[in-house]
């Protein structure tokens, strides 16, 4: 019993410190974000900001945007397999456009950028931990978070809510390809009954939606690389850990999203 | 007034005692060599001196600032007084040789271009690497390297320049060059030097002091000769090369049979 006990104090003591690193890490990471920033900011920060602009988001393009063309076309067929039965076809441009710009869009971005991009910075800041480059930066008298982590919590912030537009584009117009083929129904018309159908507050709860993903995807990831304690399988850990953590915090915050958009601003 | 006062420092991981009350004093520009085996908690009392790791007691005194006990802007000034050349150099491999030795240059100077292109040349030139600026970390040699990252720690003109295990992996010649150049730079730059080794050779050929650490304790500190006067078994043993006392073929196959009749706990 007392075995027990001490399995889950441990567990749990061991919880509140991820918890608690998470929290630190943020914080630190919000106040030196602005040496990220253009103009006011430092410019080397800046230029890293593009680049990891350029690694997060436009390198991730043709995947997510197929990934959210095969999702669109899965919902509009499953959908209509059930909705022909009923003579309601019409309804599955609304399934496909309020529930892209809801929940899939922002899902199916924060899980790619997750895989490829949150291993991505653990595996980095996990190599630089086991080879003293992280050391290294602070004997330099260099912040690790405002050097490493900031420019790819920026870049993440305005390109994780990028990759969700696209997303949601690529899966509608996958609705829209469905459609065509399968009632018939032009293209000028789906997007008439697209943009009746979806409201701004839906786009706007899917870019809070992936705020909070990218968030999330960046501290675990670089929260698991900054932990990285030994040699090379150590960082294989991390970067496993990483994805596994992120994607699993990535779906409990849209459990709460969602909750907090369906109880409290009249989505349902 | 020393540049780097240590003071009853203790250091603990996971409740096991790593550095058990330490107290040094180095002066401003000598070379304090700390000398001890593996395990002896030298890179410890490294980290320490770096303000990397957190003390369980006492205190690091860097030009007179307590960094156990100081703020992380006072840490970051302290910080730009030390150069650093990691035992693995720990270059930034996303950069060339010549912009990790500019990096701080860039960012903790207001200098132009021009003269930090410069002050990097001088750099590498001054370790003999002026005219591999251009190659990445992974495209040189251990010991350009290490050189490199010497280049590095000289780049902000350090009062205290700090080496760890900096013969290690190397080849004896490349080794010798490396204690060479640790001379020069002294020489040259008036710097006081830190180096943490286990090469007896390379320790006596550049320490103005040397501390043995063994077990988180200091056995002594003091010059080269009192060094290779010191009576103390342990010290002996070190500079001797005498092995610990290992169990002879026959012990281990006995303590194997017991092993395998299950009359000792598992390995």
């Amino acid at each position: 019993m007392a075995t027990l006990t001490e399995s889950v104090g441990r567990k749990t003591l061991s919880h509140l410190d991820y918890v608690g690193g998470l929290s630190s890490q943020l914080w630190a990471a919000l106040r030196a974000m602005s040496a990220s920033l253009p103009i006011v900011g430092n410019r080397y920060r800046w230029k890293a900001s593009v680049g990891q602009m350029l690694q997060i988001g436009v390198s991730a393009l043709p995947m997510v945007g197929l990934m959210a063309m095969c999702s669109g076309f899965i919902l509009a067929m499953q959908g209509a397999s059930e909705l022909r039965r009923f003579g309601a076809m019409h309804y599955v441009i609304d399934l496909v456009a309020v529930g892209f710009t809801r929940e899939m869009g922002p899902l199916l971005t924060a899980i790619a950028v997750s895989g490829r991009s949150g291993s991505a910075f653990a595996a980095e800041i996990g190599t630089m931990s086991v080879t003293e480059e992280i050391d290294a930066l602070r004997v330099m008298a260099f912040e690790p978070v405002e050097f490493v982590l900031a420019p790819k919590y920026l870049a993440a912030l305005i390109m994780v809510p990028c990759l969700t537009i696209a997303s949601d584009v690529c899966g509608i117009l996958a609705g829209g390809i469905f459609m065509f083929f399968s009632t018939h129904l032009s293209p000028g018309l789906y997007l008439h009954y697209v943009l009746t159908s979806i409201q701004l507050r839906d786009v706007i709860s899917g870019l809070i939606k992936s705020l909070a993903f990218a968030t999330i995807i960046v501290h675990v990831g670089c929260l698991e690389g900054f932990r990285v304690h030994g040699g090379p399988d150590a960082v294989g850990r991390s970067t496993t850990t990483a994805v596994v953590k992120s994607t699993f915090l990535v779906i409990v915050a849209d459990v709460i999203f969602t909750a907090i958009f369906y109880y409290f601003t009249g989505q349902h | 007034m020393a540049i780097i006062s240590i003071r009853d420092l203790i250091v603990e991981y996971g409740g096991r005692r790593v550095l058990n009350g330490l107290n040094l004093d180095i002066e401003p520009g000598e070379t304090m060599v700390l000398l001890g085996g593996s395990g002896s908690g030298k890179s410890t009392l490294l980290r320490q001196i770096l303000g990397l790791e957190r003390a369980h007691s006492g205190s690091v005194f860097v030009k007179g600032i307590d960094i156990t006990r100081c703020s992380q802007a006072e840490l970051r000034l302290v910080r730009r007084s030390i150069g650093v050349a990691f035992q693995s150099a720990a270059l930034f491999n996303s950069l060339s040789v010549k912009d990790n030795v500019a990096l701080a240059l860039r960012e903790h100077t207001g200098l132009a271009p021009s003269i930090i292109d410069l002050m990097v040349w001088m750099n590498l030139a001054a370790v003999g690497l002026a005219e591999f600026g251009h190659l990445h970390p992974q495209e040189l040699s251990g010991g350009m390297k290490k050189r490199a990252a010497v280049a590095r720690a000289l780049a902000l003109d350090p009062e205290i320049l700090v080496f760890d295990e900096p013969s290690a992996g190397l080849d004896p010649i490349v080794a010798a060059e490396l204690d060479e150049l640790i001379l020069l730079l002294k020489k040259a730059f008036q710097m006081t030097v830190i180096v943490v080794t286990h090469e007896l050779s390379s320790a006596f050929r550049i320490a103005d002091r040397i501390a043995m650490l063994y077990n988180g304790t200091f056995l002594a500190v003091g010059t080269k000769d009192e060094m290779k006067n010191a009576q103390h078994p342990r010290i002996r043993q070190f500079l001797d090369r005498v092995p610990d006392k290992m169990g002879k073929p026959s012990e281990v196959a006995a303590s194997f049979e017991k092993y395998l009749r299950g009359e000792e706990g598992n390995l």
